[in-house]
């Protein structure tokens, strides 16, 4: 009961509620009691803090008051006339957004990766095929028809590279990669001449095909002016090779600059020639005119640096072929009409015998 | 349209001068000149309208202690003033979230919003815990506190209020009803 009394002195005394008198005599009290004067000092406390937070509540209250007059949509709209509606659409679909955009990723990730492209190592060696350019073609093709000379479909085909004759009875030699995967097969020859041709032989670990022609119009292409060399070529030799990265043959000139080739690879030569893709399967032929290899394709991004199959694997393939897969022989030139002949000779006698592939 | 909003805006002075004295009219001025700019802030960093108008009271009641504690001293406008305060609640709230924002970034500072914002939040802490102990004290304790203590009643008011035949009841419920306040409050 003490206590409720001190209580209640001190609440009048703050609230000035006590006469002068009294007033004087609390004071004394309190200078008198520090115990008193203890409790005093707290409740001043505890009434200030009541105190506030009464007048917050005023305050809270009577802002809500305010802020119930003001037209706050009307406000928003005056505003941001449109943006809210982007920012609405942007809240209400940015899961969305970011669900497809973790798909979009996931899905490139993935193809990047069951295709191989992500870690393939190889993928500065490009083979040398070449994908038709199929407007210029159809505009040849419709010359050719109007000549009377169109043999073969007039579709120019899905991708092209270059082949050459092995004997004149009609086999022809190439590269693996550029007939993989053919539906059907046509050369044409520097003329314009198309036959069908079928693979007789494929040895993909040396990227070597060997197609027939199986054209009924086709008869034989005569004696042809090359040989095959049966041993290695030396590095430093002077080559050159026709191909048919364009629709005319391509004469390109170099040398032979390393006895391996991409990576080390024993099959193949190196060789310093420019070519492009369509160059496939051509022949790489030596001054004399021997066949020394097969082009088959280049570095990326490295200047001078293409690749040939050596010859005595190419060889070595055709030794391979089974009997029962050659309905004529296949009988390889041992003589060579090339070897005394400047070089404006030498490629108009082969130039017969190089044909463009046509794959379908 | 910003022109409006800048002509409508009242002497700064004037303001904080009705804020010290209380007077009703001022909150009404601040209120309706600055309360635009801030919904236009949140709303175009990921808020909405209810969280603009928390974000803004914060800060008017911030400026309101500042004020009457009579250490305020207006070195900006004081709308930059409330928009460095709203800014920092609002950023303060956006990292609560964890939503980002980065258009807040640029924007000019007032040096103390950061004490200012720490005193207040203090503040606001203690007056939660207080209205969660009122809450639980049950009547009639409750109303008779808020109006006695909160609202600066008198007890014969309050005498008259709950129909108390004497003061002295009165003040012996009110002196129990402090006691088990007190209890609930620094227990907390």
């Amino acid at each position: 009961m003490k206590n409720l009394n001190l209580i209640n002195q001190i609440e009048s005394y703050l609230r000035g509620e006590m006469g002068p008198e009294e007033r004087k005599a609390f004071e004394q009290l309190l200078r008198e009691d520090p115990m008193v004067d203890q409790q005093f000092k707290e409740h001043q406390q505890l009434m200030a803090f009541m105190q506030a937070y009464g007048e917050r509540q005023r305050l809270q209250h009577a802002m809500n008051l305010i802020h119930e007059q003001i037209d706050v949509n009307a406000l928003k709209n005056e505003l941001m006339p449109f943006s809210t509606k982007v920012v609405k659409l942007w809240r209400t679909y940015r899961n969305y957004a970011a669900i497809a955009a973790a798909a979009a990723i996931v899905t490139v990730f993935s193809t990047l990766i069951f295709s191989g492209h992500l870690f393939e190592n190889n993928a500065s060696y490009s083979a040398l095929r070449r994908e038709i350019n199929k407007i210029k073609r159809s505009q040849n093709d419709l010359v050719k028809d109007i000549k009377g000379k169109a043999k073969g479909p007039l579709n120019p085909g899905e991708f092209g590279g270059t082949g050459f004759a092995l004997s004149s009875n009609g086999y022809i030699a190439t590269n693996y990669h550029v007939v993989k995967g053919a539906d059907s097969l046509y050369i044409q020859n520097a003329a314009g001449d198309t036959y069908k041709v079928k693979t007789v032989y494929l040895d993909p670990a040396h990227d070597i095909a060997v197609l027939q022609i199986v054209d009924p119009e086709f008869q034989s292409l005569g004696k042809r002016p090359y040989t095959f060399k049966k041993s290695n070529a030396d590095l430093g030799e002077d080559v050159f090779t026709i191909g048919f990265p364009r629709e005319e043959p391509v004469y390109g000139k170099g040398y032979l600059s390393s006895n391996t080739g991409f990576d080390g690879d024993t099959v193949a030569y190196q060789v310093s020639i420019p070519v492009n893709p369509g160059n496939s399967g051509g022949p790489l032929l030596d001054n004399r005119g021997n066949v020394i290899g097969i082009i088959s394709g280049k570095q990326d991004r490295t200047d001078g640096a293409a690749f040939a199959i050596k010859s005595t694997y190419l060889l070595q393939s055709i030794n391979e072929i089974p009997e029962k897969d050659l309905d004529r022989n296949l009988i390889l030139n041992k003589k060579n009409s090339l070897s005394n002949l400047a070089r404006k000779e030498q490629i108009k006698k082969i130039q017969d015998y190089v044909f463009m592939i046509r794959v379908y | 349209m910003k022109d409006k909003i800048n002509s409508s805006i009242p002497d700064d002075k004037e303001i904080i001068l009705g804020i010290r004295n209380g007077t009703k009219q001022s909150l009404e001025l601040i209120y309706q000149a600055h309360f635009p700019m801030i919904l236009q802030m949140v709303i175009s960093n990921n808020g909405d309208e209810e969280e603009a108008k928390d974000i803004f009271q914060e800060s008017i009641i911030v400026l309101y202690n500042k004020v009457k504690a009579g250490d305020f001293e207006l070195n900006s406008k004081l709308k930059t003033y409330i928009y460095a305060i709203c800014r920092r609640l609002w950023l303060k709230r956006l990292n609560q979230q964890s939503k980002f924002t980065n258009q807040l970034g640029i924007a000019e500072d007032v040096e103390d919003s950061a004490t200012d914002i720490e005193e207040y939040e203090h503040q606001h802490r203690q007056f939660q815990l207080m209205q969660t102990a009122l809450s639980q004290l049950g009547e009639p304790c409750k109303t008779i506190i808020e109006e006695f203590y909160l609202h600066n009643k008198s007890m014969q008011d309050i005498c008259e209020q709950f129909g108390y035949t004497n003061a002295d009841n009165a003040k012996t419920q009110k002196y129990k009803c402090l006691q088990r306040l007190k209890k609930l409050f620094f227990k907390a």
